[in-house]
């Protein structure tokens, strides 16, 4: 068989995502997510469901969980997605299965009980309006092509793999009329991963400064929001966040292309206003979100546009 | 050679091969590790473990069946020892890298620049490993506490002084950010016209301080670290690490979890070989190709999820065993497994007999056998030169004693096509493998067992798609103190300049591909 008829008989491998879901988005999973109160049955009382540690509600890696009274929080920006919380708490923690995490925000990124936590209400919605507004308007000449230059600032190497895939024929993005470039002067998005090492912060400015206004930046990766693992240490800076104004945040360790492409749909405002979402249960194995909490689901719907699929 | 030490095991029922370590005097150290290797052992490493009276500096040699470990002691006080180099030119990496951490001089070193933190004065070293030895207290997390709050590290941020001189000489600088979506290294060419006589790389700018970030923590957190060691090698690096806590605590882990090690470790190195082979059909335009093979990459990379929930396997490697059984069964991975070795044949089939991309490889490249073995390089890199190390079988690990292999292909053209064929009979091998796995787990059965409280020292290995991975750790009541992993990327690195002797500057992408080294992984 020549190379041009090469995978014709195989079918067409292309995700149709954001316009239609994609089934592959939940076999593995997108964020942590806090049960309600009502869900588990019980109340929260933090030396209950500790491990007796005395750390803290679960001995989280890299300090993403907290717990105040019975409130508990997740902080999305410093999980690495290891799912011990789940596996040791399923009461109280559970796999959020959407793929669509980026936020436009570092605090939205922070979540409690949907049920009893300070609702990120009136302000954030306020805060976001506002926010997409100055993305529209740093994006609005960009509606036709977008040009990504990516920076690795002291990643793991898979957030490169995973950006790369970007261009493989299931992610395809091209379609979507998203091209990398090694020029900064031509882009339009700069796509940093990796914690912020010390040796890479002043050519990650340098690029920066090279581009042209407007222009947004995405913290891709866990290690680039908040330094996961490596944060405090005498090589990096936890996260890129003080080097550069972020604007968008997309958690993940790595994150999975999905949520890659839709930090990048988020921060140029093509994000359909209501995406049908990556999330169609095709995976039995993970616990799914249920019913009853699509209330949360609802208002971070309203704040990062997103869907649910299901 | 005296069966005793620091690093001896801590307890007598490990499995043959193990490390032991042997005291010599430190002036004798280089004479001793020189002895080895002219004896047809391999120089795999040179580390610093920093204790209270000074600085213990250990060299790890691998004979076919063992490792052969010598440690010598820097008394407290001493900022210099004599350089291993000028005896064992393999060293000269390790020692500007403990050269930069500990602040030990290697005298006698021939060139010692700075090689993962070039500090922007000496007085300003933050002398990253001096708070070793006590461990974090509870409380102690990132970014909290004082063992974790050392001031950073201010870089000298100069460019690469040019080594060339005289008229029509051109020096091309290139990266650390790099054209196109790569991981940042910084090169220098030095050319004078289409030849390129002269490179050289630096991979500081993404050293992560991972080796401190590693100190007080937990074994089950310090896996998830090692797995962001070398984020496309996480399952290697695991197992490296695990195996090193393992033999600390004198477990055996069930056989099941052995078996979806190999599984998963096998994965990893069919997507990894994909990656270098997608690198070379995109930098020779072959667009057919580079999609066909980018699908099959995605398809192992789901299969992995699939599997576990991760695309890089992670948190199915951990101290004791794996977390659990797989999320799928076999014979549907085995179905999958199938179909993409098929998809894949009849692809590589028409790609290896394709002119065009052939031609681009051939010669290109060449790294010369005797190079190879006196630099002790190691995987595709040294088995396309005829050095066949492989950690799997020559110190076998996990359940690769138990498995079917088949026989290896000598490949010794030296050139960027015997690298690309080594990896293709790799993912055969790898298919193979991990078919045999699967085939072995029953269920119902343990993947899991608690490991016994312990304290010591080990050193555990893994053969990674870019070649053996080293850990070496130390363990004080729970926690790790000391961890030095070292990635075959970074034993590589220092011979890539020698795959450069008369290439024209347009061969470069396809040599670097062929290398298929991790910057976050040499760079630490
Ligand atoms: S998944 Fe792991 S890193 Fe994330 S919040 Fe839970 S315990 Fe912490």
């Amino acid at each position: 068989m020549p190379w041009i008829t090469r995978g014709l008989s195989e079918g067409v491998p292309t995700s149709r995502y954001p316009r239609q879901p994609d089934g592959y988005g939940p076999t593995w999973f997108g964020s942590v997510a806090v049960r309600s109160q009502q869900d588990t049955g019980r109340e929260i009382v933090t030396g209950q469901v500790g491990t007796g540690s005395g750390r803290g509600v679960v001995e989280c890696p890299t300090g993403a969980i907290s717990a105040a009274g019975s409130q508990i929080t997740v902080d999305r920006g410093r999980c690495i997605l290891c799912a011990r919380c789940i596996g040791n708490e399923p009461g109280i923690f559970e796999s959020d299965p959407s793929v669509e995490v980026a936020v436009s925000g570092r605090e939205m990124l922070v979540v409690v009980d949907g049920d009893s936590g300070p609702a990120l209400g009136q302000e954030d919605d306020a805060r976001l309006i506002q926010l997409q507004a100055s993305l529209a308007k740093r994006t609005r000449r960009l509606h036709r092509s977008i040009h990504i230059r990516h920076v690795d600032a002291g990643s793991d190497g898979s957030e490169e793999w995973e950006i790369a895939a970007l261009t493989n024929p299931v992610y395809d993005v091209q379609r979507l009329g998203i091209f990398f470039t090694s020029s900064p002067r031509h882009a339009d998005v700069l796509l940093v991963t990796g914690a912020g090492s010390a040796g890479m912060l002043e050519p990650l400015k340098k690029t920066f400064d090279a581009m042209p206004s407007p222009k947004v930046v995405i913290a891709a990766g866990t290690d680039a929001i908040s330094g996961g693992l490596l944060a405090g240490n005498y090589a990096t800076s936890g996260g890129i966040g003080e080097a550069l104004p972020v604007d968008v945040w997309v958690p993940g360790s790595p994150p999975s292309p999905f949520s890659l492409l839709h930090a990048i749909l988020l921060a140029v405002g093509l994000l359909p206003a209501r995406s049908a979402g990556a999330t169609d249960s095709l995976d039995t194995t993970r616990p799914s979100r249920r019913p009853n909490q699509r209330r949360r689901t609802g208002r971070r719907a309203k704040r990062a546009p997103e869907g649910q699929g299901q | 050679m005296t069966r005793s030490g620091p690093l001896r095991p801590a307890t007598g029922t490990e499995a043959a091969g193990a490390p032991l370590a042997t005291r010599v005097p430190l002036g004798d150290l280089g004479t001793e590790v020189a002895g080895l290797t002219s004896r047809g052992a391999r120089f795999a490493g040179l580390f610093a473990i920093p204790d209270p009276s000074g600085t213990r500096l250990v060299a790890v040699s691998a004979l076919p069946g063992s490792l052969v470990v010598m440690e010598s002691h820097v008394p407290a006080g001493q900022d210099s020892f004599p350089a291993l180099t000028p005896m064992v030119p393999a060293a000269a990496w390790y020692e500007r890298e403990i050269h930069d951490l500990f602040g030990l001089h290697p005298s006698g070193h021939p060139r010692l620049d700075p090689l993962i933190l070039p500090l922007a004065e000496q007085s300003s070293r933050p002398d990253p490993m001096e708070a070793a030895g006590p461990h974090a207290g509870p409380g102690e997390r990132p970014g909290e506490g004082p063992y974790r709050s050392n001031r950073p590290a201010e870089l000298d941020s100069t460019p690469l002084p040019a080594h060339l001189k005289g008229e029509g000489v051109f020096t091309i600088p290139y990266g650390p950010v790099r054209s196109g979506v790569f991981e940042s290294i910084e090169y220098l060419l030095e050319t004078a016209g289409e030849v390129v006589p002269h490179l050289r790389s630096r991979i500081h700018h993404k050293h992560r301080g991972i080796e401190r970030s590693f100190e007080g923590m937990t074994t089950a957190d310090a896996v998830l670290l090692a797995e962001r060691m070398e984020g496309v090698a996480s399952v290697a690096h695991a197992i490296a690490f695990c195996e090193a806590v393992e033999r600390i605590s004198g477990a055996t882990i069930p056989r099941n979890a052995e078996l979806l090690r190999v599984v998963h470790a096998e994965l990893e190195r069919i997507a990894n070989h994909l990656d270098s082979m997608i690198r070379h059909t995109e930098a020779a335009g072959q667009a057919v190709a580079f999609a066909r093979l980018s699908l099959h990459k995605e398809r192992i990379l789901r299969l992995v999820a699939r599997l576990c929930g991760h695309r890089f396997g992670r948190g199915v490697v951990q101290p004791g065993g794996v977390l659990g059984p797989p999320r799928a069964g076999s014979s549907e991975v085995l179905t999958a497994l199938e179909r993409i070795e098929a998809s894949l044949r009849a692809d590589t089939d028409l790609l290896m007999r394709t002119p065009s991309f052939l031609d681009r490889l051939r010669g290109t490249g060449v790294l010369p056998r005797d190079l190879v073995a006196a630099h002790g390089a190691l995987g595709p890199v040294a088995k396309g030169s005829g050095q066949l190390d492989d950690a799997r079988l020559d110190r076998p690990y996990a359940a690769y004693a138990r498995l079917g292999w088949e026989p290896f292909r000598p490949r010794d053209g030296g050139d960027a096509l015997a690298r690309q064929w080594v990896r293709l009979d790799e993912i055969w091998g790898s298919f193979h493998l991990a078919r045999q796995a699967l085939d072995e787990m029953v269920e119902p059965a343990p993947w899991h067992v608690p490991l016994p409280d312990a304290d010591g020292e080990a050193i555990g290995w893994a053969e990674a798609p870019q070649g053996e991975v080293l850990y070496l750790v130390k363990v004080e009541q729970g926690r790790v103190t000391r961890v030095k992993p070292r990635s075959a990327s970074f034993h590589n690195l220092a011979i890539f300049p020698a795959a450069f002797p008369k290439d024209i500057f347009t061969d470069f992408a396809f040599i670097e591909a062929s290398f298929g080294f991790s910057v976050a992984g040499a760079a630490g």
